[in-house]
C-alpha cells in the first residue's frame, strides 16, 4: 500500500491543472508579449488566471503578480517592501518560526542595515500577541508573520495582528506568508488587512514553479527583477503561461467544495492524532486538533531518530517528512534541528525524533489506520535499537 | 591549421616484452571508450609502436576530447599532431612554416627541429632535415633563436607513409591500461578514501567491480544514490563498474544485539570484508580494495587492520595505506569525487558507532565474542548475498 502524508511538502496535480498545462504548453504556446493574435491567446490565459486569483481573495486583478513560487513571493515582498519604505523606518519585525524562505531575505536585510526583531512564539506555535504590540512602534515599516506554520500547523491570529499592527504602526505593511494557509482557509488579504500576501501553486494541486504574491495597491515594492517590464515592470520576464494557468485552474478547484474538503481533512486528521497519542512515547506538537491547520500533523516518537523512521516508514510504502522538506538542503552533520520547533522551545531530543504528517482532502481513513498500525510495528522494533 | 589528430604517448607498456601488444590492444580500448562520450567521431590505430587518434568526423570537440584521454590510464604524453602528405620537401617546408605561424603567432621562442625518418626511402636523412627546416624558420621568423639544449619548443618531424609534425606535449595520466592486469572487489562506502583508492588501483591497470553496504531505514536512497554517482565518476577512469548494493541492516542489528558496542566495527567490518569477497570470487576478482589508512579511524589500526584482515583469503589492497587525509582528498579533488563524498547522508559505518571503539583489538577476544554470532550470521550473510541488488556503471 502507498500512502502519501506528505502533502504540505508538495501534492499532487489536479487534472484540470494538467490539462490547463498541456493546452497552453503544446496549443496556445505564444507569448503573452507579442503582438499577434498567438500572443493575445496566450494572454488570455494568464489574464484569466489572474481573475480567478483576484475574485478568490476578493482583491483587484492589479493587485496579483505572478512569480516562480513562494520563495520567489517572500523575497519579492520583503526586499522589495523594505528597500521601498526604507526612508520611512528601518525595524522589521517577523517571528521566530518564519520559513527559511522569509528568514533568509530578513537576514539579508539585517546585513543592509534594518533592524530585525524576532517575536518569541508559545509553546503551540502561536505568536504572542502581546509580545507585538510591545515591538510595534512608529518607525516599523513592515511586519512579516506567516498564516499557517509549515512544520507543525499553528494557525496565528492574523486579523488580530493585522488590526494591532495598522493601529500602533501606521506606516508599516504587513506581509503574510500565505502558503500553507491557501486552499485551507479562506483568505480576504484586503478586508484583512493584509498588505502582501504570498502564496505558491504545488501545495494547492498546481504547477511546481509558480506562485504569486498580492500587493495592496497602495503598498510601495521596489521590483527585484528587472527586464522587459512584464507585469507593470513589477516582476519582469517572459509570464510562465502554462504554471500560470494551471495555478488559476488549480485556486479554482480547490475551493469548489471547500468546507466539505477542509471538515474531511480535520475527520482525518482527528484520527491521526487520536492513534498517535495513544502510541506509547508519542509526543504531538502545536495546537488542537481543530484549532491547527488541518492538514499537518507533527509529532515526536522519542528514542527514535526522524531520518531512521521516515525510511523505515518509506519501506513500508508512508512518505512523510523529517521536520520541513524545505530544509533538508541546509543539513549538516548534527544540526538536524528545526527552527519551529526550537522557537517553541521543544527539547532538541524531541526535535530529532520529529516527524511531520501532512494530509490533503483525498487521504483516506483506510490510509490512516495503515500509517497507526505500521507506526505501532515500527516504533517497538526501532526503539529497541536506539543508539546506546 | 586546427588539429585533427593525436599522437599518444605511452611508457611502461613499452617494457612489456611479448606481451606488449596485450597492453596495446586494452589501451586502444581504453581510448575508444572514452571518447564514446565526445563529440564527434574518432578513428583510433595502432601503426609501428605508435597510437594515433584521428577526427574522422567534419567537426569535434577539441577540448573534450583531450580531456577523455586525459581520463585513459596507460597514456603519459597526448600530442596534438598535424598530418601531411608527402609532397616533396620543398612543400613540406611551406606546411611546416604555416603550422609555425598558425600555432605560434608570436614566432619569438627558442626551438630546435627533431626529425625522424622512420621511413629510409625518404630522399633527405634526418641531420639534413633538421638543418633545413631550421634555417628556413630562422629566415621566416627573425625573432626566433636555435637552442639544441633547453629549447622552448621542441618542433617534431616524423617522416613516416606521411609526415606529422607536432611540438606540443599534453600530460597524461600515466599509469596501465584498465583491464590489463586483471580485476579487482572494491568496497566503496560513499566516503572521500574509498572512490580514491578505487581510481589508484585501477591506475595500475586493474578493473574494478564494486560492493555497497547500505542499512535501510537507518541511511537513505540519497546515500544509495551518492554511491551510484561516485562509481559513476570513478567509471570514466576505470570503465565499467558493476556495483552490489548489500542490505547490510539484519547482520548489523544481530551484530549490535549479540557483541560488546565498542566492537561493533570490527565485526561488521569482518562481514563486509566475507560479503565482499564472495562477490569478489563471483566475478573473478584477484582481490580486494579498501580505502584503509594506517590510523586514520579506530577500525584502521593495524590491530584493527589485523582483524579486519583475518577472515579474508584474497589478498587485500590498500593504496591509501600510508597516505595522510590530504593528500587522498586532494586526488578526490582531481577526480571529481569530493563534492560528491562529502555530501551528509549517514552511511552504514556511522550509524550505532560506539562512543568509544576499540581502537587495539585482540584477534583472540574479536574471534571469542564473534562465536555468539553463531546461531544465525550463516544465514543473515547468506540471505544478505542472496538479496544483492546489481547495478552496472558505465555501460558493459
Amino acid at each position: 500500500m502507498e500512502v502519501y502524508l506528505d502533502h504540505a511538502a508538495t501534492t499532487w496535480c489536479y487534472k484540470s491543472v494538467r490539462d490547463m498545462v498541456v493546452k497552453t504548453m503544446m496549443e496556445d504556446y505564444g507569448n503573452p508579449s507579442s503582438m499577434h493574435r498567438k500572443g493575445v491567446a496566450a494572454e488570455a490565459y494568464v489574464k484569466n488566471a489572474r481573475e480567478i486569483i483576484a475574485q478568490c481573495l476578493k482583491v483587484r486583478e492589479k493587485e496579483i503578480f505572478f512569480t516562480s513560487g513562494g520563495t520567489e513571493s517572500n523575497n519579492l515582498a520583503l526586499i522589495g517592501a523594505a528597500l521601498a519604505n526604507q526612508r520611512k523606518g528601518r525595524k522589521i519585525l517577523t517571528t521566530g518560526m518564519e520559513h527559511a524562505a522569509v528568514r533568509e531575505p530578513v537576514k539579508r536585510l539585517e546585513e543592509l542595515g534594518f533592524e530585525i526583531i524576532e517575536l518569541p512564539v508559545n509553546e503551540q506555535g502561536v505568536l504572542s500577541v502581546e509580545a507585538l504590540a510591545d515591538a510595534l512602534s512608529s518607525d516599523t515599516i513592515l511586519v512579516s508573520v506567516m498564516y499557517v506554520n509549515n512544520e507543525v500547523g499553528s494557525v496565528q491570529p492574523i486579523e488580530k495582528i493585522a488590526a494591532l499592527v495598522h493601529e500602533k504602526s501606521p506606516e508599516a505593511l504587513f506581509h503574510v506568508d500565505a502558503i500553507q494557509a491557501l486552499g485551507k482557509y479562506r483568505i480576504y488579504p484586503g478586508r484583512t488587512g493584509i498588505d502582501l500576501l504570498c502564496a505558491s501553486g504545488h501545495k494547492i494541486h498546481g504547477p511546481k514553479g509558480v506562485g504569486f504574491l498580492y500587493i495592496r495597491e497602495q503598498a510601495k515594492v521596489q521590483p527585484q527583477i528587472l527586464g522587459g517590464g512584464q507585469q507593470g515592470g513589477m516582476r519582469s520576464g517572459t509570464d510562465n503561461v502554462p504554471g500560470i494557468a494551471g495555478l488559476g485552474a488549480a485556486v479554482k478547484e480547490v475551493y469548489r467544495d471547500f468546507e466539505k474538503k477542509v471538515e474531511q481533512m480535520y475527520q482525518t486528521k482527528e484520527l491521526l492524532v487520536n492513534g498517535l497519542e495513544a502510541l506509547d512515547g508519542v509526543v504531538v506538537h502545536g495546537m488542537p486538533v481543530r484549532q491547527g491547520a488541518p492538514h499537518i500533523v507533527n509529532a515526536s516518537f522519542l528514542g527514535i531518530r526522524s531520518e531512521v523512521l521516515l525510511h523505515a516508514l518509506e519501506d513500508k510504502g508512508i512518505y512523510v517528512s523529517a521536520g520541513s522538506a524545505c530544509s533538508t538542503h541546509k543539513r549538516s552533520k548534527g544540526t538536524s534541528r528545526s527552527s519551529t520547533l526550537s522557537a517553541m522551545g521543544i527539547k532538541p531530543e524531541q526535535q530529532e525524533s520529529s516527524v511531520r504528517f501532512s494530509l490533503c482532502e483525498e487521504t483516506t481513513e483506510e490510509e490512516i489506520c495503515y500509517c497507526l498500525q505500521t507506526l505501532e510495528e515500527l516504533t517497538t522494533m526501532l526503539k529497541k535499537y536506539a543508539r546506546r | 591549421m586546427e588539429y585533427r589528430a593525436f599522437l599518444i604517448k605511452y611508457a611502461e607498456i613499452a617494457l612489456k616484452g611479448k606481451n606488449r601488444y596485450l597492453f596495446e590492444n586494452a589501451l586502444v580500448e581504453q581510448i575508444r571508450r572514452s571518447l564514446q562520450s565526445v563529440e564527434g567521431e574518432f578513428r583510433v590505430r595502432k601503426e609501428q609502436g605508435r597510437i594515433y587518434v584521428e577526427c574522422s568526423s567534419g567537426s569535434y570537440d577539441y577540448e573534450e576530447c583531450v580531456q577523455a584521454l586525459q581520463r585513459v590510464f596507460g597514456i603519459v604524453g597526448i600530442c596534438p599532431v598535424m598530418i601531411f602528405e608527402d609532397q616533396g620537401f620543398e612543400r613540406l617546408t611551406e606546411d611546416v612554416l604555416r603550422y609555425m605561424e598558425s600555432f605560434y603567432p608570436d614566432c619569438s621562442q627558442t626551438f630546435k627541429v627533431n626529425a625522424r625518418r622512420a621511413r629510409k626511402a625518404y630522399p633527405l636523412v634526418s641531420m639534413e632535415i633538421n638543418a633545413r627546416l631550421g634555417e628556413a624558420v630562422l629566415d621566416a621568423f627573425p625573432k626566433m633563436r636555435v637552442d639544441v639544449h633547453h629549447p622552448e619548443l621542441l618542433l617534431n618531424v616524423e617522416v613516416r607513409e606521411k609526415i606529422y609534425v607536432y611540438s606540443q606535449e599534453i600530460q597524461g595520466l600515466g599509469g596501465m591500461p584498465a583491464g590489463c592486469n586483471g580485476k579487482a572487489m572494491l568496497l566503496l562506502s560513499g566516503g572521500i578514501d574509498s572512490p580514491v583508492a578505487g581510481y589508484m588501483i585501477s591506475r595500475r591497470g586493474v578493473s574494478i567491480d564494486a560492493v555497497y553496504f547500505h542499512a535501510p531505514p537507518y541511511t537513505s536512497d540519497r546515500a544509495k544514490q551518492k554511491v551510484v554517482d561516485l562509481a559513476t565518476q570513478i567509471s570514466k577512469y576505470c570503465g565499467p563498474v558493476r556495483l552490489y548494493v548489500v542490505n547490510f541492516t539484519d547482520i548489523q542489528l544481530y551484530i549490535y544485539d549479540q557483541c560488546p558496542h565498542d566492537e561493533l566495527t570490527i565485526h561488521m567490518r569482518r562481514y563486509m570484508m566475507r560479503i565482499a569477497e564472495n562477490f569478489a570470487v563471483e566475478n573473478k576478482c584477484q582481490g580486494l580494495v579498501t580505502g584503509e589508512s594506517i590510523g586514520q579511524v579506530a577500525s584502521q589500526t593495524m590491530q584493527s587492520l589485523t582483524a579486519t584482515n583475518e577472515v579474508c583469503t584474497l589478498p587485500v589492497y590498500r593504496p591509501l595505506i600510508a597516505f595522510d587525509k590530504q593528500d587522498i582528498v586532494e586526488i578526490a579533488l582531481k577526480i571529481d569525487t569530493y563534492e560528491t563524498s562529502v555530501l551528509p547522508f549517514e552511511d552504514c559505518c556511522t550509524i550505532f558507532v560506539a562512543k568509544h571503539p576499540v581502537t587495539k583489538p585482540s584477534l583472540k577476544s574479536i574471534q571469542k565474542s564473534e562465536q555468539k554470532l553463531k546461531e544465525k550470521i550463516q544465514d543473515l550473510v547468506a540471505e544478505a548475498i542472496e538479496t544483492a541488488e546489481v547495478i552496472e556503471i558505465g555501460g558493459k
